[in-house]
């Protein structure tokens, strides 16, 4: 039970949108040409191992992770590298990409075979060389989360399934359609990891997935499957784990602070597969959707996919859009040309007409305190705009803006239309800036 | 096509319909006192509203500010203040209180949202130091004695003598300023706004039941005091302005225990028969201390272990 003296953090309340929850997942032809930046997670771009005319294979190794907190890329077709050059990312950062023309036969690159894993170091070693990022939008390299020196202190594995951005089904389909692989994806990591608990969180607005879920970990007292309130953001790492455990993750903590490893449903129904097949992330399932799509769909990609490959296939768009995004409405980012790649951690691609993104004049705020309500976080953003126009690094400080997720849940609900969202991103640039001088 | 920062999708509300929201809950009551002070409290409603949107415009077209156009919430202070005024109030004073509401109070202060408090009650205070007299000179209901604009005593002053019958307190056929007399309409208008979400209930529920926890203890009658004087009108619309009320579930419990103390100690103690505009006055200037010190705790905010 929250104490709501402590906080409101009553969450948005958001339109679902999930009008393809039960439409089945087809997959996108492949594609003449795919294009691979090398930084498709959280970290340390990788580096290409291939030059041009090299001939490659579905599955075969693009690029290598540099450092510690990185991720591989491979090919999710067969053919010739054509290009490498420098593309420049949502972030502003120009990263090397590689171009690779398929030659359609989709030839499985040979050395692909089915990980030995037979302890905790060979399971991690195998998910780093998979490839995998947390699909579910973040795109934190998985093998780093599960990588700790202590694993006594993590009791929990907590399956992220709640999905809380409007329009995106591509978790539920997961369930829905994989939900063998999710139970052996849980069950390598429990085992090689010794963990003891499983708690699957879903959301209420997922009944097909919540009752799949319940009917398959019945004979499994360790797993526990947890219907959450669709309330967003219900699939915020710290949210999820205050719902499904009471914890509370500190400040500057991890999750394995409070004994918990969270992981998103279609990263461990991977995990399963590549045990199973060797295969590393090539292709994901992700959702079309938004005003301006002619047909709304589940689609299996190949990384490197250009957007407009993808829309063209939804029956292309339709009237005039206004803006197109890769990710959630909420957390999503602008695509500013269509023949940018699918990224591994983009979970939906979202067409918008012009009288829907166009932008609302902005007023004076009238602190109505709707954004102090609002933020899952329980941050006072209205008083932390103050301290930002003010330059008070201290007040920054005490107000604990470093909190802030940039959920959008505050500037959703502004009735003033002010964009306060992206004041607590600067207010956060600024207090980082004054700690480090 | 546009490329922007998250969220890309913002909710339906605005500005201009929670205003919107706010007159449509005041309609009961301004019904209301037009049916118990007859056509002349309508005057003064039309007249303070006009005064106030104008007094807004030509501030802000002499000052080359953006003219703010339609976000009623000039026209909301002006119902407010008429609220606070008796019907037989010449027509001129209306006009200075909508003065010093709109320019003194709120544009000189920033305009919107940046008010120290709430720009129709210092409006009726500063009529009420000026023009006691009149200010005090409440009209009885039209339809009761037939005499229309005639000064005599709230059932306040007239002592906290309290025979008149809860139920016409209740449906405010009794003298008073003229938006507040009719409990029934203004609770009406309150319902609305909680429905609507416009307004939380907390501080008009925890101004309300102080008063009447006070009065218990004082010995006077809880339900007349809660029915009589502009308590009503004051603990729904007036105390419940954003700007000049705290943000969090704490605040707002402080804001209304702090107005319920402040109102009886004026009622019981005090020279002056009402005390609900002078305890707004006073608590909307507590209101930037109440924040800083009710603030919400973050998720996270624990001591890393």
């Amino acid at each position: 039970m929250k104490n709501v003296f402590k906080r409101a953090a009553k969450g948005a309340h958001l339109p679902h949108n999930k009008n393809t929850q039960n439409i089945s997942t087809v997959d996108l032809p492949v594609p003449e040409k795919i294009l691979l930046p090398m930084q498709q997670h959280i970290g340390a771009p990788a580096v290409p191992v291939v030059k041009k005319g090299d001939q490659v294979y579905v599955g075969s190794l693009i690029g290598r992770a540099e450092g510690y907190v990185s991720a591989p890329i491979h090919s999710g077709v067969s053919g010739t590298v054509t290009d490498i050059r420098e593309l420049q990312v949502s972030s502003g950062a120009r990263i090397p990409a590689v171009e690779i023309t398929a030659d359609g036969k989709q030839t499985v690159d040979p050395s692909i075979e089915p990980p030995k894993v037979n302890d905790y170091e060979s399971f991690t070693t195998a998910i780093r060389n998979s490839g995998l990022v947390g699909l579910g939008g973040a795109g934190f390299p998985t093998a780093v989360k599960l990588t700790m020196k202590d694993l006594s202190i993590i009791d929990t594995l907590i399956i992220n399934g709640a999905e809380c951005e409007p329009y995106i089904t591509a978790d539920n389909r997961e369930f829905v359609e994989n939900p063998q692989d999710v139970i052996n994806g849980i069950l390598e990591v429990k085992k090689w990891l010794g963990i003891k608990n499983v708690i699957i969180g879903i959301e209420r607005n997922k009944p097909e997935a919540i009752d799949t879920m319940f009917a398959l970990s019945k004979g499994d007292p360790s797993i526990t499957v947890k219907p959450l309130s669709s309330v967003y953001p219900q699939g915020a790492e710290k949210i999820l784990i205050e719902n499904c455990t009471g914890r509370e993750v500190p400040r500057g903590g991890l999750p394995s602070d409070v004994g918990c490893i969270v992981m998103n449903v279609s990263s461990v129904a991977f995990v399963a597969r590549y045990l199973r097949t060797g295969m590393p992330l090539v292709s994901r399932r992700l959702t079309v959707d938004g005003s301006a799509v002619v047909e709304p769909r589940n689609v299996n990609v190949i990384v490197g996919t250009p957007i407009q490959n993808l829309l063209d296939f939804c029956g292309g768009l339709k009237g005039e859009v206004g803006e197109i995004i890769t990710g959630g409405p909420m957390m999503g980012v602008s695509v500013m040309d269509t023949s940018f790649p699918i990224l591994k951690q983009n979970n939906a691609v979202l067409a918008f007409s012009r009288a829907e993104s166009a932008l609302p004049p902005v007023g004076e705020c009238i602190h109505c305190g709707r954004c102090i309500e609002t933020c899952p976080m329980g941050l006072s953003p209205v008083i932390i705009a103050k301290a930002y126009n003010g330059h008070n690094l201290a007040e920054l400080n005490n107000l604990m803006v470093d909190l802030c997720m940039e959920c959008g849940s505050c500037s959703y609900v502004c009735p003033a239309k002010r964009p306060v969202t992206e004041t607590m991103r600067l207010a956060k640039a600024m207090l980082r800036k004054g700690a480090k001088k | 096509m546009l490329v922007k920062a998250s969220p890309h999708i913002r909710d339906n509300s605005s500005t201009q319909k929670i205003m919107l929201d706010v007159i449509i809950a005041l309609c009961p009551a301004i019904i209301a006192s037009g049916i118990i002070f007859g056509l002349r409290a309508l005057l003064v409603i039309a007249v303070t509203v006009i005064a106030c949107v104008a007094f807004e415009y030509l501030y802000c077209f002499l000052m080359k500010k953006p003219i703010p156009v339609g976000d009623f919430s000039a026209v909301v202070t002006g119902i407010l203040l008429a609220f606070n005024l008796p019907s037989t109030l010449p027509l001129w004073m209306a006009v200075i209180g909508a003065f010093v509401s709109i320019v003194i109070v709120k544009q000189l202060f920033g305009g919107l949202g940046h008010n120290f408090a709430n720009p129709a009650i210092v409006g009726r205070i500063v009529l009420a130091v000026s023009f006691t007299g009149r200010m005090t000179s409440y009209a009885f209901p039209q339809f009761e004695g037939g005499v229309d604009a005639l000064a005599g005593a709230t059932p306040l002053v007239a002592t906290k003598t309290a025979d008149l019958p809860l139920l016409q307190l209740f449906l405010g056929a009794h003298g008073g300023v003229l938006g507040e007399t009719c409990a029934a309409a203004l609770l009406l208008g309150g319902i609305w706004l909680v429905a609507r979400k416009v307004i939380s209930p907390v501080i008009p529920l925890t101004y309300l039941a102080t008063v009447a926890v006070i009065s218990l203890l004082a010995g006077q009658e809880p339900l007349v005091q809660l029915l009589s004087g502009g308590l009503m009108l004051g603990a729904i619309f007036m105390a419940t302005d954003y700007v000049t009320s705290p943000y969090t579930l704490t605040g707002k419990l402080v804001f209304g225990l702090g107005l319920g103390v402040i109102t009886c100690a004026i009622r019981f103690w005090a020279n002056s028969a009402e005390g609900v505009s002078y305890a707004i006055l006073l608590m909307n200037l507590f209101v930037p201390y109440i924040n800083n010190l009710t603030r919400q705790k973050p998720l996270g905010g624990v001591k890393k272990k």
